[in-house]
């Protein structure tokens, strides 16, 4: 006879495979080639760049969920990712002390005062990456050559500068491919930009490994294509007509997808989850927005980028997006207001 | 012989999941024995129970009425076997709740001949006839919502059938019920839905199958006779296709209107088992005694499709198919909408179609739940383009109202593929279940007010 003691469960009694954690884990797989790329562009200075990025976010979740009583949430790998986008958005000499405080305010103002993850409106990386430009407008803008000889053998001084001491720059400093188009109008091959031959961020260098990462996100469905589509076609559309229309005076589209921070952007940060519209009609929208808004900024803003700028507008707007694009619910007429 | 119908059309959205029918879609339906107690609760479908009209120690035949229906949304039920009463007392049912039941003890040595009924003749019979004889024979939706079919048959007297659509869907994954009964009951079927379409006023008849039966689409589609106005089509395999408004879109191309029923569109949907038992019952006058459950599971050693007399004990059905050492959960129906089972005293019902016993490695890992990271997952799998993740933030910060009024909660119908796909195994059905009936009983507080 049977006698056994059953458990008991609510229904649907069986699961899709992807968990947050193995989406979450995912993600970090997919922007580590593009990491180990920065480091052999940029040598150690990259690897302490991105590895205190990484620190300072996880020590800051770890302290704010114990201060505030809050179950630890290190172990979900989303405050990884949040490290190791901060820290691929920073130029390679950038001073640690100042990184660590981009890794504090992105957990703690990007996310932690929301609510934690799923509740933040911002991509917090973003937001730290924010905080760090006002902050720190000469650091944020100083390169250093890519592909420097004694790379892997020392570390500019201004990486290793006291916390709240003014970085002393012992490097060249090299332009980017957008401020040299903004400023000196010169425009980089497009071969360099994809490849990441150039100065730069951390991860604006390698467009291509970082489309790659992208791919493989959107391949394994744990990214939506359809707000990195979005966002590539509007630049597409937008940068090709003015190219069109004044080829001296403005870019053509291969340079703007390549050059700054738009692919890690399109295919990473956009992208996350929590800070884009839920709807398909409001991704398009979404995406459409962030694009023109790079172009913009790029064209005609007082920056030589616009990626970061474009991307906290876009969040913003991503809630009422949800509200205004509604689908219609089965069997209603009309959209019902709320 | 005719082409298949093959429909690409289908609803918005929906599920893929994995569909493991093809451990018992090719067995046979078997005739299962009878229990030597069959244990027959009084609230077997929706609508007010039955009320028993024998007394303990009394005698019974095999089809034998046990208890009247009470009231317009409510059935009769027969007696499963031929045996003696010999208890009345309240029986646990798979909701948890007790009901008042039958304890009948089966004559071991008699031959269970069904008692001869009333016959009705379709050629004579009128609509309401049917009807009467539908309900009489205590027939009810035999999908798995156990609602009783001569309600659901009524045509309101401002409102014209145009179709009825017998659903052969059997979306839920596990179950092939339905498949075997279109394959071995197919004159049943057929002869059903001539009662079915009479009753209706329905000049015809379409029968909805998914593409993952196709032996059984050709099947019927040979077997129809050619005069008869029945249309055989396959509609993509899509989870809840089976569900009344997803088929109706899928088949007719139109969109019950929120709130209202397939009658508003001109349909009315009947699930093909039960419309087989209507064919095989009223032809005799007979009660429903029996019906076709799928037990399966990799906690099942014998699995099949059988043929099993209503009030049959869960444990006994456990013990005879066999299960392995290390069950965990046994589920009601399918396991995408099934109810786990926590008393193995309850028994087979009218709605039981489908049996799943899974052992401790095949559950869900009840992981906790994480955070909603807006994926948006399961706004791109609601059926209904409901949006779950919102709905399920609502619930959290108790918005019950706001959730039924801005987001149309009450529309929901339970299909779980929200829960399905939740990265964050975030319990979505769950609270919409709990917050539809917190909402419906503030709703009937304020009117009793």
């Amino acid at each position: 006879m049977l006698n056994k003691t059953l458990h008991i469960s609510t229904s649907p009694h069986i699961v899709k495979g992807n968990s947050t954690q193995v989406i979450m884990k995912n993600v970090v797989y997919a922007l580590i080639p593009a990491a180990l790329f920065s480091v052999f562009t940029f040598g150690l200075s990259a690897l302490l760049v991105l590895g205190t990025a990484v620190a300072s976010c996880l020590i800051t979740e770890y302290a704010l969920c114990k201060v505030s009583g809050r179950k630890v949430t290190t172990s979900d790998y989303s405050a990884v990712i949040t490290g190791l986008l901060l820290g691929m958005t920073l130029p390679p000499a950038f001073p640690l002390w100042m990184v660590a405080c981009g890794g504090f305010i992105a957990i703690g103002l990007g996310k932690f005062v929301f609510g934690g993850l799923g509740y933040n409106v911002f991509n917090p990386a973003l937001v730290g990456r924010a905080v760090l430009q006002a902050a720190f407008p000469v650091a944020i803008t100083t390169w250093t050559d890519a592909l420097s000889a004694d790379r892997f053998t020392s570390i500019p001084s201004s990486v290793l500068a006291l916390p709240f001491m003014e970085p002393v720059y012992d490097i060249t400093s090299g332009a980017t491919p957008l401020s040299a188009f903004k400023f000196d109008h010169h425009i980089t091959p497009s071969f360099d930009l994809a490849f990441g031959m150039i100065g730069g961020s951390l991860g604006e260098t390698s467009s291509f490994l970082i489309l790659a990462g992208g791919v493989y996100l959107m391949v394994r469905k744990m990214a939506n294509w359809k707000i990195t589509a979005s966002i590539l076609t509007s630049v597409i559309v937008l940068s090709g007509a003015l190219h069109l229309f004044n080829a001296e005076l403005y870019p053509s589209p291969l340079f703007m997808l390549f050059s700054g921070g738009l692919m890690l952007g399109a295919c990473f940060m956009a992208t996350d989850m929590v800070g884009s519209p839920l709807t398909t009609k409001g991704i398009i929208v979404y995406g459409a927005f962030i694009g023109i808004l790079v172009v913009v900024i790029r064209i005609w803003g007082g920056l030589p980028e616009g990626v970061m700028y474009a991307i906290l507008l876009g969040n913003a707007l991503s809630p009422q997006l949800d509200q205004w694009l509604k689908p219609r619910v089965y069997g209603t007429s009309k959209k019902k207001k709320s | 012989m005719k082409m298949l119908n093959i429909h690409k059309d289908t609803f918005k959205h929906g599920v893929h999941p994995p569909e493991y029918k093809e451990e018992t879609n090719h067995l046979p339906i078997r005739q299962f024995d009878f229990a030597p107690v069959l244990i027959i609760p009084m609230a077997q479908h929706i609508g007010s129970p039955s009320e028993i009209v024998v007394r303990e120690g009394q005698e019974v035949e095999r089809g034998q009425l046990l208890a009247k229906s009470t009231g317009y949304v409510s059935v009769p039920i027969h007696a499963p076997a031929a045996g003696i009463i010999r208890k009345i007392a309240n029986v646990p049912t798979i909701s948890g709740k007790m009901s008042p039941g039958i304890f009948l003890e089966v004559f071991p040595f008699s031959g269970q001949e069904v008692a001869e009924g009333m016959p009705l003749d379709i050629e004579t019979a009128s609509a309401d006839e049917i009807l009467k004889g539908i309900q009489d024979a205590g027939i009810v939706g035999l999908g798995g919502a156990a609602f009783p079919t001569h309600v659901k048959l009524k045509v309101p007297d401002d409102k014209n059938c145009e179709v009825l659509l017998i659903n052969g869907i059997e979306c839920e994954p596990y179950l092939t019920t339905d498949h075997r009964v279109m394959l071995e009951q197919t004159e049943d079927v057929i002869h059903g839905i001539k009662y079915l379409m009479k009753a209706t006023g329905a000049p015809k008849a379409i029968i909805g199958i998914e593409a993952n039966k196709m032996d059984a689409a050709e099947h019927l589609e040979r077997h129809i006779p050619e005069d008869l106005p029945i249309e055989v089509k396959v509609v993509p395999v899509k989870y809840p296709q089976g569900a009344e408004k997803m088929l109706i879109t899928s088949i007719m191309g139109v969109e019950v209107p929120s709130g209202g029923l397939p009658i508003d569109v001109g349909a009315v949907v009947v699930n093909v088992a039960t419309a087989a038992e209507i064919g095989r019952l009223l032809p005799h006058g007979w009660g429903i005694q029996e019906r076709v459950v799928t037990i399966t599971g990799p906690g099942v050693k014998n699995k099949g499709n059988y043929l099993i007399p209503m009030g049959t004990p869960l444990r006994y059905v456990l013990d005879q198919v066999g299960v392995s050492d290390n069950i965990s959960e046994v589920y009601m129906g399918g396991p995408m909408m099934g109810m786990a089972v926590s008393n193995l005293d309850i028994s087979i019902v009218k709605g039981t179609s489908g049996i799943l016993v899974f052992n401790d490695e095949d559950v869900v890992s009840r992981n906790e739940e994480h955070p909603c990271i807006k994926c948006g997952a399961c706004v791109e799998a609601c059926p209904l383009s409901l949006n779950p993740s919102r709905m399920g933030l609502m619930a959290k910060f108790k918005a019950y109202d706001r959730m039924a009024e801005e987001q149309n909660l009450l529309d929901c119908f339970e299909c779980g593929s929200c829960s399905f796909v939740c990265p964050s195994h975030i319990p979505l059905v769950q609270y919409f279940r709990l917050s539809k009936s917190i909402v419906r009983k503030r709703k009937s507080a304020k009117q009793h007010a």
